[in-house]
């Protein structure tokens, strides 16, 4: 009974030792831990998603490809659409993420509203937005008309036209995620700043956004895509014109009114550029670490 | 237990694929055909052209009244969308196109029924705001600078007769926008965005509060031929017909001509 | 405390209204001087600290630091945290994850207006004294939890702060490492110039690094005075079980003390009116028959639970006074100290202290 009392467990140790080493569990088939009651639904989804890119890459016209690649036009609009997608989430990113931050961290009367409202473009058909963006920046707009006496600035038909156009139905995606990875962001760090001497600019510049990167960085991504695409608020607000407001989306509409494999080649070539440029995109510089 | 999985996986898929494989193509969801017996009734579905949204939606009322039990819907967008989303397999009964060309996409894809027929002419006029404040008289006041103008482009009816027009008439024209259809173009003077647009005079008609058209003599040298033929694939033949027939008729020319379109 | 008597560096009053608490303390740490603010959870500690801080505004009541006044309702005068002269030390450390130790640490000295290479010397400098030297090009995630709390630190004390809060320094540690880094910290801190407040629920945490203990409980403060005055009279059961005392409150009347249900204590002191009484655990002798000789203070007792204490066994009493006793093995083999079990406990006159409340 006294040996108890000893409180070592050197008697213990010697016993550990003496058993061999465990058997490490064999690996098992990833595959079987995943529900089938969701592997079903995703693979519906994923059929869903990639089935219509398939079939574009089916009826494409592999024979004549190459000479239709070198029609005119068909770099000019791959360029416009690159340069005006990527000025436009510049755009984006330079007013969206201090309104996101507005929106995250300062609570002020109606911010319920102001939030509603900026998700506006996104229920909004882009058509409707197009025609909205003339009945302010155009020739006779709100705006446009006092930019057009004052500085003889024209917003629409020009290239600069066509990234007011993307932006605006774009921006949504952005301030949705940058806000939603504020909102998420741990405060005490700010808090800590603060007590390290660090006013609201110098905290969000060396905190805060570190902090939200990836989460910029993703709505960013967002933000280039859908302004990628776009095509019915660009068409309305600036117009159809090759080298200056054609973009891709405009010029596969149009060739679908010339022949069917024309436009499937610019999709292609549109599908091709995209997919390259997000895929290349790292996991880490838009994940949460 | 896997293969259970794997056959639930393919039939899924192979349902999927059935799905995607019928392309439904945009159009107005027309009522369920009924029986056409003795008698026209049903629906008809109208592809047109776009500059004849107002002389079609007229005839159309029309023909209802004259045929109790049909009912008449229609898609107005450019002439060569149309053609495009017909040989696509889009349920039409009838097309009618604002060119040539266009039909000719349909027939010989062999999607029609028939002959197609001429049934009427547009010609192009300039449309400028009301009070025309630029005073553009002719094609030349187009190539001023800092006239912006509003083309439709080639690939369009209207844009095809305005090039032949600009062409006859030796003007180099830059336009600032190619619209995809005559409408459109129409719209960008309405708002005031462009000086000018060359459309048809059936459309400047039609917008005749706030625009007017100046007409020019070029214009005759690019007279677009409209055509209209029943589609081969009509769900509703017979009413489809008819409808034809009925433009043709007195009635049906009296409602283009006053839009302002020539006879054939 | 002579040096204290001028102008201490912190005069503060904190009022805090939070929904149904009420935080009322009032603080004065003179220069060189540690503070440790002691109680249980809830009892407003954190929102103390967050007050001085600038984290919170004072519903009223004033923050003087260095007799310049940073937060007064009454004149609407707020100054927040980045303008006040403080260094916080907080209880996750809230280091900066994207950002190296030595950037973390350098961060103070570059929001004062350091240039960027004499910030880093700074920085620098400071991780050497925790230390820390070969680590500073580690980013928060890759230090472990004793490390990390020696570069919160280094970063609170590089923008030589004129008070600096500690909240919980210690809490987020394991035991072991607890013990290295408490005589650490003990050391930066007497060297500190500035003020320092701790803030902890831990007494050895306050007995090892503080000067002075103020005790709160439920938004006030229940006593205050050195480690020695503390744990000779302590003035709550709070305080008693912190120093692991039996305390009790009653009438003084000479040498006895009568408690409110009528129990008398004889004490060594004599007391006259509102008093305490305390005697050690140790002091308490379990007998299973009434002892011989009755030493004065005897009362029948019923063993309501058992728990090793060390080398020794803690008894809880309950009976006509709840108490507890510290007993040996030996003795305890003597006795069946089962829940339930009947005893006879004594404590001489001798071993109490009584105070007056």
């Amino acid at each position: 009974m006294s040996t108890h009392d000893r409180g070592s467990t050197r008697e213990n140790d010697v016993l550990d030792v003496a058993q061999p080493a465990p058997v490490p569990p064999p690996r098992r088939w990833v595959g079987r831990r995943v529900p089938v009651a969701l592997l079903i639904p995703a693979a519906l989804g994923l059929a869903f998603l990639v089935l219509p890119m398939a079939g574009l890459l089916i009826r494409a016209p592999w024979s004549t490809l190459p000479q239709r690649l070198a029609a005119p036009g068909v770099l000019t609009a791959l360029r416009l659409s690159l340069l005006t997608a990527t000025v436009a989430t510049i755009v984006c990113v330079v007013l969206g993420v201090p309104l996101a931050w507005v929106l995250a961290r300062v609570d002020f009367p109606g911010r319920r509203v102001v939030r509603a409202l900026v998700t506006v473009p996104l229920v909004l058909p882009p058509v409707v937005g197009g025609v909205a963006l003339l009945l302010v920046f155009g020739r006779r707009g709100l705006v446009g008309r006092w930019l057009d006496e004052t500085f003889g600035i024209t917003l629409p038909f020009t290239t600069t036209g066509v990234v007011i156009a993307e932006a605006f139905v774009a921006m949504p995606f952005l301030v949705i995620a940058v806000e939603g990875a504020l909102r998420g962001a741990d405060e005490r760090y700010e808090e800590a700043a603060a007590t390290l001497g660090a006013g609201r600019w110098t905290t969000f510049r060396r905190v805060t956004l570190p902090l939200v990167a990836p989460g910029v960085a993703a709505g960013a991504v967002l933000c280039w895509a859908r302004a990628l695409g776009e095509f019915g608020a660009t068409i309305t607000f600036a117009g159809n014109f090759p080298g200056r407001t054609q973009t891709m989306p405009l010029a596969v509409y149009l060739a679908l009114e010339k022949d069917l494999e024309s436009a499937i080649v610019l999709s292609l070539i549109l599908l091709a550029v995209s997919v390259t440029i997000l895929a290349s995109l790292r996991d880490r510089w838009i994940n949460t670490p | 237990m896997r293969r259970g999985w794997a056959r639930t996986a393919l039939a899924a898929l192979a349902a999927v694929t059935a799905l995607v494989g019928v392309s439904g193509c945009g159009t107005d969801g027309s009522p369920q055909t009924t029986a056409s017996s003795a008698g026209v009734t049903g629906a008809v579905t109208v592809f047109a052209a776009s500059s004849l949204t107002d002389s079609f939606t007229q005839i159309g009322k029309d023909f209802e009244v004259a045929n109790p039990g049909t009912h008449v819907t229609f898609n107005f967008a450019g002439s060569s969308a149309l053609a495009q989303q017909i040989n696509q397999g889009a349920p039409a009964d009838v097309f009618a196109s604002a060119s040539p060309a266009t039909m000719k996409q349909v027939t010989d894809a062999g999607n029609g029924d028939g002959d197609s027929m001429t049934f009427v002419k547009n010609q192009l006029v300039i449309a400028v705001p009301k009070g025309n404040p630029d005073r553009v008289v002719g094609l030349a006041d187009l190539a001023k600078p800092g006239v912006k103008v509003a083309l439709c482009a080639e690939q369009v009816p209207c844009g095809a007769a305005a090039k032949k027009a600009l062409d006859a008439a030796g003007v180099a024209l830059t336009p600032v926008t190619l619209e995809q259809d005559v409408r459109a173009a129409l719209s960008k003077v309405k708002l005031g965005e462009v000086d000018a647009a060359l459309v048809y005079r059936t459309d400047a008609r039609s917008a005749a509060a706030d625009v007017e058209g100046v007409e020019f003599p070029e214009s005759a040298q690019a007279i677009n031929d409209y055509l209209v033929i029943v589609l081969k694939e009509a769900p509703n033949k017979a009413a489809a017909q008819a409808f034809v027939a009925y433009v043709l008729s007195q009635r049906g020319r009296s409602v283009l001509t006053q839009a302002g379109f020539q006879a054939p | 405390m002579d040096q204290h008597a001028v102008t201490p560096v912190l005069d503060a009053r904190v009022v805090v209204d939070r929904g149904g608490f009420r935080l009322d303390v009032g603080l004065r740490i003179g220069a060189g001087e540690v503070v440790a603010l002691l109680g249980p959870n809830g009892a407003g500690k954190t929102t103390a600290v967050r007050a001085l801080a600038g984290l919170i505004a004072l519903t009223d009541g004033h923050i003087a630091i260095g007799g310049r006044r940073f937060d007064d309702p009454r004149t609407v005068t707020f100054v927040p945290p980045d303008q006040r002269p403080i260094g916080v030390v907080f209880q996750d450390y809230l280091l900066f994850p994207h950002l190296t130790a030595l950037d973390n640490v350098a961060f103070g000295p570059r929001c004062h207006g350091a240039s960027r290479p004499a910030a880093h010397e700074t920085a620098a400098r400071w991780l050497a004294r925790a230390g820390m030297a070969d680590l500073a090009r580690r980013k928060p995630r890759q230090l472990s939890g004793g490390q990390a709390q020696r570069v919160a630190l280094a970063r609170a004390l590089a923008v030589d702060p004129a008070l600096l809060l500690l909240d919980e320094p210690l809490a987020a540690l394991d035991a072991r490492t607890r013990l290295d880094t408490r005589a650490q910290l003990h050391r930066h801190l007497t060297d500190h110039e500035g003020a320092t407040l701790i803030v902890t629920h831990d007494p050895l945490d306050a007995l090892v690094l503080a000067d002075r203990l103020v005790i709160i409980e439920d938004g006030r403060v229940v006593q205050e005075g050195d480690a020695a005055t503390i744990t000779a009279r302590p003035r709550t059961d709070y305080v008693a079980r912190l120093v692991g005392l039996n305390l009790y409150r009653g009438r003084g009347t000479g040498h006895t003390v009568t408690l409110a249900d009528g129990f008398v204590i004889t004490a060594a002191d004599t007391t006259d009116g509102d008093a305490f009484v305390a005697f050690s655990p140790a002091a308490v002798a379990l007998h299973l028959d009434l002892p011989s000789g009755s030493p004065r203070n005897t009362w029948p007792a019923t063993v309501a639970g058992v728990q090793r204490h060390g080398d020794n066994l803690r008894v809880q009493l309950s009976g006509p006074i709840g108490a507890a006793a510290d007993i040996t093995p030996a003795a305890a083999a003597q006795l069946r100290l089962e829940p339930g079990q009947l005893v006879w406990a004594a404590v001489k006159a001798t071993e109490t202290r009584a105070y007056p409340a």
